[in-house]
């Protein structure tokens, strides 16, 4: 693999997080990011729509005049997050049944289209399938990392199995909307200072 | 990298194009998802009556009848379940549209003199790790058992005895609205087979 394509590839795992350093898609941080699970779930499914759209997009890109083409992508991603539903319903519906909730927010999600604007529309189909893998896990991990620590401190568990005896009391703000907020803003703080550090 | 020119032609060509395209994929995929899709929530709605009932050996899938509520404002699935060919239960389609993020649809089970046995969350949009907290056992054990005729089914802050899920009380709120509405739908249903309030 060439330098250029691997840069491509990890870029979005640390150096270009899209939620620590890029803030994209800022929506589905803070709401489902209540326990690891919910976190994994909609970061896989992210990833999935992610290498779907950059795909298609990197695809036709030549055939969309530039004035045009934000209203374009946007049509393709969610005709894109819909045919997926539909097909998991389908073939999948028991995986359906986990994923389900979180495909629709996709659409919303600011990756999806920031990563076609900004890598898709200017690059090759190869590349913009490393840049969607390397975005994709990079917005996985920094899911699971902030629903780990959510889950830990507002339920006292990890992935549904209790950490704390009876004698624990959880800080059930850390499940709620302001908790978010916070553990996002000390992960950031925490990130920040590791990236200067390096 | 070229792209074609942004004139006037060529954009409407390509959002027509785009749109056109989405349209006829979407289109074609509905078409051939719409079965199975249909099979799916219709097995998915006869695991929820087995989980809620337990045992019959009718398919109660096959009996359904629909019963208008008290009023008309709605109307309900109902399914019997039947052993040796006498009703011994039956299970109620409900729903409410107070959930926070739009319909809950919820199977409850009913006992003959009216005990629920329980009830499954079939559709909800309600928020992930809250809200959905409606479907676990810790929030929905307290419906089980308590008698359509004889129990205020409510919230203990209005005098009932169900306590809301944390941070949840909008979808709580709603499942009591549909297992509310399962209640009096059932107690119509079993006015007219019994021929007596």
């Amino acid at each position: 693999m060439s330098n250029t394509s691997f840069s491509n590839l990890t870029r979005g795992i640390v150096r270009e997080n899209p939620v620590f350093v890029m803030m994209l898609g800022m929506c589905p941080t803070l709401g489902v990011t209540t326990s690891l699970e919910n976190a994994l779930g909609m970061g896989l499914a992210t990833a999935f729509t992610l290498l779907v759209s950059n795909a298609v997009i990197s695809l036709v890109k030549s055939l969309i005049p530039a004035m045009v083409r934000i209203p374009c992508y946007i049509v393709l991603i969610a005709s894109i997050v819909t045919v997926i539903d539909m097909m998991m319903a389908a073939r999948l519906p028991a995986l359906h049944e986990t994923l389900g909730i979180y495909i629709p927010l996709i659409v919303v999600n600011c990756i999806i289209l920031g990563r076609a604007e900004a890598f898709a529309a200017k690059n090759n189909l190869f590349q913009s399938l490393l840049d969607a893998l390397g975005m994709g896990i990079g917005f996985t991990l920094a899911l699971c990392l902030l629903g780990s620590v959510r889950e830990i401190i507002g339920a006292g568990s990890i992935f549904g199995y209790p950490l704390l005896g009876d004698g624990g009391y959880p800080v059930l703000l850390f499940v709620m909307p302001p908790g978010a907020f916070l553990a996002l803003a000390g992960l950031i703080m925490l990130f920040n200072r590791l990236r200067r550090v390096r | 990298m070229k792209t074609l020119k942004s004139s006037l032609f060529n954009m409407i060509a390509a959002l027509l194009g785009v749109s056109v395209l989405s349209a006829l994929a979407l289109g074609y995929v509905y078409e051939i998802t719409k079965e199975p899709i249909a099979r799916a929530k219709d097995e998915k709605t006869l695991n929820a009556i087995r989980e809620v009932i337990g045992s019959f050996d009718n398919n109660p899938f096959a009996e359904k009848t629909t019963v208008s509520a008290p009023g008309g404002k709605y109307k309900l699935e109902l399914y019997p379940a039947r052993e040796n060919g006498i009703i011994t239960a039956v299970a109620v389609k409900t729903f409410s549209d107070n959930g926070f993020g739009g319909r809950i649809e919820l199977i409850v089970g009913l006992l003959r003199d009216g005990t629920i046995t329980g009830y499954k969350v079939l559709s909800q949009k309600e928020t992930p790790g809250l809200g959905t907290k409606i479907a676990e056992e810790d929030f929905a054990g307290q419906f089980v058992g308590l008698n359509s005729y004889l129990d205020d089914i409510s919230l203990t802050r209005s005098g009932g005895s169900i306590d809301a899920v944390t941070g949840a009380t909008i979808s709580s709120k709603a499942v009591i609205d549909a297992v509310g509405k399962a209640v009096e739908t059932y107690k119509k249903f079993n006015a007219g087979a019994t021929g007596h309030e």
